[in-house]
């Protein structure tokens, strides 16, 4: 760590392990009311604890993406934070409002929630991932704005790398489309169609810049591979993104009222979306093949390669599988759609946070090299657990997916089965999801053991290894 | 990469097709809202009834289990056809059905997915029937492939 004020990335990382944790816990409500249905019915009704599953996921990622913004935006401007102090008052700020929100959902009935934060004056409630009171929403926005005007004006008084501006300008992306969240037209189709632009052009648009660009940074410190080679890289990977996810946002105004040129750009656009996604699998594989160093932190590379990988997979696999609009007329809003989701979130947003913070949070603990051997093989154990169960969830939900698609939807009307019958013909799928879930908890139990390890990795080691590689 | 690509092709390549892909995509938008909706979402008919269904359907948070035109969660049916599958495509019907529905709930049957209890008045049954029922008449595409959603 070359500049004490990245510290404050520390309670952000913190923070977000915290909600995380939270996110499974309610995972595991959601995969048991699935089989079991009345379960904790009416105290945590399904609405309620899915709610709290997508937002703290959405807050928990954004802590990450921040924590990982006070973190490298510094380093790579070469001076200290323009105010740590606004960054331990944002930090407060989001993090009470977070918890308050999340503590609402809980214990005050939705009607009355949208009643008591005065939804009437400016309605944004009650729209899926949107459901946050309005006075939330503006506190999301005026917590990411202080955000990007502290990052900013560290970015300016520094060096200006490609690390820092696509990460800025990712940033920024998102905060502008943020606002979309606060239009809610009274027409369903226009709501609808804008919702997307905060959705889709977050997952599928700039949070890719911020994820790319993250990435860059720690392959950049775990690899030594020069900056010149890894920042051509990330230019194209971003705008491979841009270019393909832009116009692909039509995959999902095929069956939403828009017009049919859509059913052929989005097709064709969002067919091309794994390319950017690919050319990071790529990107991390090189550059870790043609490392300059061996860091002895093996757990950061592991998340590094392995955040490339399933992203690969959950966001470029899955989402092809079912987004060419002949297909997707059959699969729309069934099973195989929530495999993709899960899929895709852990593989891209939730992995790349967990990389920063293998990387980050050992050096911030005064443990420059990484952990010790042991608490590395721990922590591996945890991404091998997590990742693994995540494959099942996966391969369980698909499986899932084909079988509803199979009987409620490709039959003609009178012969499909209702979405009822479907549920419990399925529910041998959702049992062995329960269990990947259980699965991935043990992980996540595993993984933040591997904090609790004490001891660092030497300088030694590195110098062993590159000796070896030379050799 | 071979040297002759360089970093600054690269980033031409990102800078000039992030600007003309989101330029194209402004058009596209503006052409969708302006030109085709207008014809396809039977907006004629939004009456003051539908625009506060919408807002019952977002006060109780009925995307947190159930789908609409496919989006939300898939933990209930589908609702942007049950106009058609449990109202017969009639106004009447279908509102004295919701009736019976919304005041069934929960069924409290072991075991079974629950719905909860909402409390709405007749006046908010009858504006979130308004509402599924205009929802079902907008041109999707002729989503979803059979009467089951």
């Amino acid at each position: 760590m070359k500049y004490e004020s990245q510290r404050v990335a520390m309670p952000y990382f913190i923070f977000a392990l915290v909600l995380f944790a939270g996110q499974i816990v309610f995972g595991l409500v959601l995969g048991m009311q699935y089989v079991v249905g009345d379960f904790l019915f009416p105290e945590i009704p399904f609405n309620v604890a899915r709610m709290v599953h997508t937002n703290l996921l959405i807050v928990w990622l954004l802590f990450g993406f921040m924590g990982a913004t006070y973190y490298l935006v510094p380093e790579e401007a070469q001076t200290e934070l323009y105010s740590p102090l606004l960054a331990w008052i944002l930090f407060w700020v989001f993090a009470v409002a977070g918890t308050l929100t999340i503590l609402g959902y809980l214990f005050v009935d939705y009607a009355t929630l949208a009643d008591v934060t005065m939804n009437k004056l400016l309605p944004t409630m009650g729209r899926e991932f949107l459901e946050q009171p309005t006075i939330t929403k503006i506190g999301i926005a005026l917590v990411v704005v202080g955000f990007l005007f502290n990052i900013m004006m560290t970015a300016l008084k520094g060096r200006k790398t490609v690390v820092n501006i696509v990460l800025i300008t990712g940033l920024i992306g998102l905060a502008v489309l943020w606002l979309f969240s606060f239009y809610n037209p009274s027409n369903l189709t226009t709501d609808k169609y804008f919702w997307w632009f905060v959705v889709h052009l977050w997952v599928e648009g700039v949070w890719e810049l911020i994820m790319a660009a993250i990435l860059a940074y720690v392959l950049i410190k775990l690899t030594g591979v020069d900056r010149e080679v890894i920042e051509k890289w990330l230019y194209v990977i971003i705008a491979m993104a841009l270019i393909t996810g832009i116009i692909g946002t039509g995959h999902h105004f095929f069956w939403i009222g828009p017009p049919e040129y859509w059913l052929w750009l989005g097709s064709v656009f969002s067919a091309l979306e794994p390319l950017p996604f690919f050319m990071m699998v790529l990107f991390a594989f090189t550059m870790i093949n043609r490392r300059k160093r061996n860091h002895p932190n093996k757990a950061a590379i592991l998340w590094a390669m392995g955040t490339a990988v399933m992203a690969f997979l959950g966001a470029g696999v899955w989402g092809f599988l079912h987004t060419l609009a002949p297909i997707n007329y059959y699969t729309h809003g069934t099973q195989l759609t929530a495999a993709h989701g899960h899929m895709a979130f852990y593989g891209a947003y939730v992995m790349i946070v967990l990389t920063i913070i293998s990387y980050a949070v050992p050096i911030m603990r005064g443990r420059p090299y990484g952990n010790s051997n042991t608490a590395q093989v721990v922590e591996m154990w945890g991404f091998w657990l997590m990742t693994i169960s995540m494959v099942f969830i996966t391969l369980f939900l698909t499986g899932a997916g084909i079988l509803q698609i199979w009987l409620q939807r490709i039959p003609d009307s009178g012969e499909a089965l209702s979405f009822m019958a479907t549920q419990d013909n399925i529910a041998l799928f959702y049992w062995a999801r329960m269990i990947a879930g259980c699965f991935f908890m043990a992980g996540l139990v595993v993984y933040f053991g591997s904090f609790f390890i004490k001891g660092q990795a030497s300088f030694d080691e590195e110098a062993r290894g590159a000796a070896v590689q030379d050799a | 990469m071979a040297e002759r690509f360089t970093k600054s092709m690269a980033r031409n390549i990102y800078l000039g097709g992030s600007t003309f892909f989101i330029l194209l995509f402004l058009v596209l938008t503006f052409d969708t809202q302006s030109r085709a909706m207008p014809e396809r979402d039977n907006r004629d008919q939004l009456t003051e009834e539908v625009v506060r269904g919408k807002h019952v359907w977002e006060n109780n948070n009925c995307v947190g289990c159930h789908s609409l035109m496919g989006e939300g969660a898939y933990f209930a049916p589908e609702l942007a056809n049950v106009f058609d599958r449990r109202g017969g495509a009639d106004s009447e019907v279908f509102k004295a059905y919701m009736n019976a529905w919304m005041n069934a709930m929960p069924t409290n049957v072991p075991g079974r997915r629950q719905m909860p209890q909402f409390n709405l008045t007749d006046q908010e049954i009858d504006d979130l029937s308004s509402f599924l029922e205009w929802t079902s008449k907008i041109d999707d595409n002729g989503w979803p492939p059979n009467i089951e959603g």
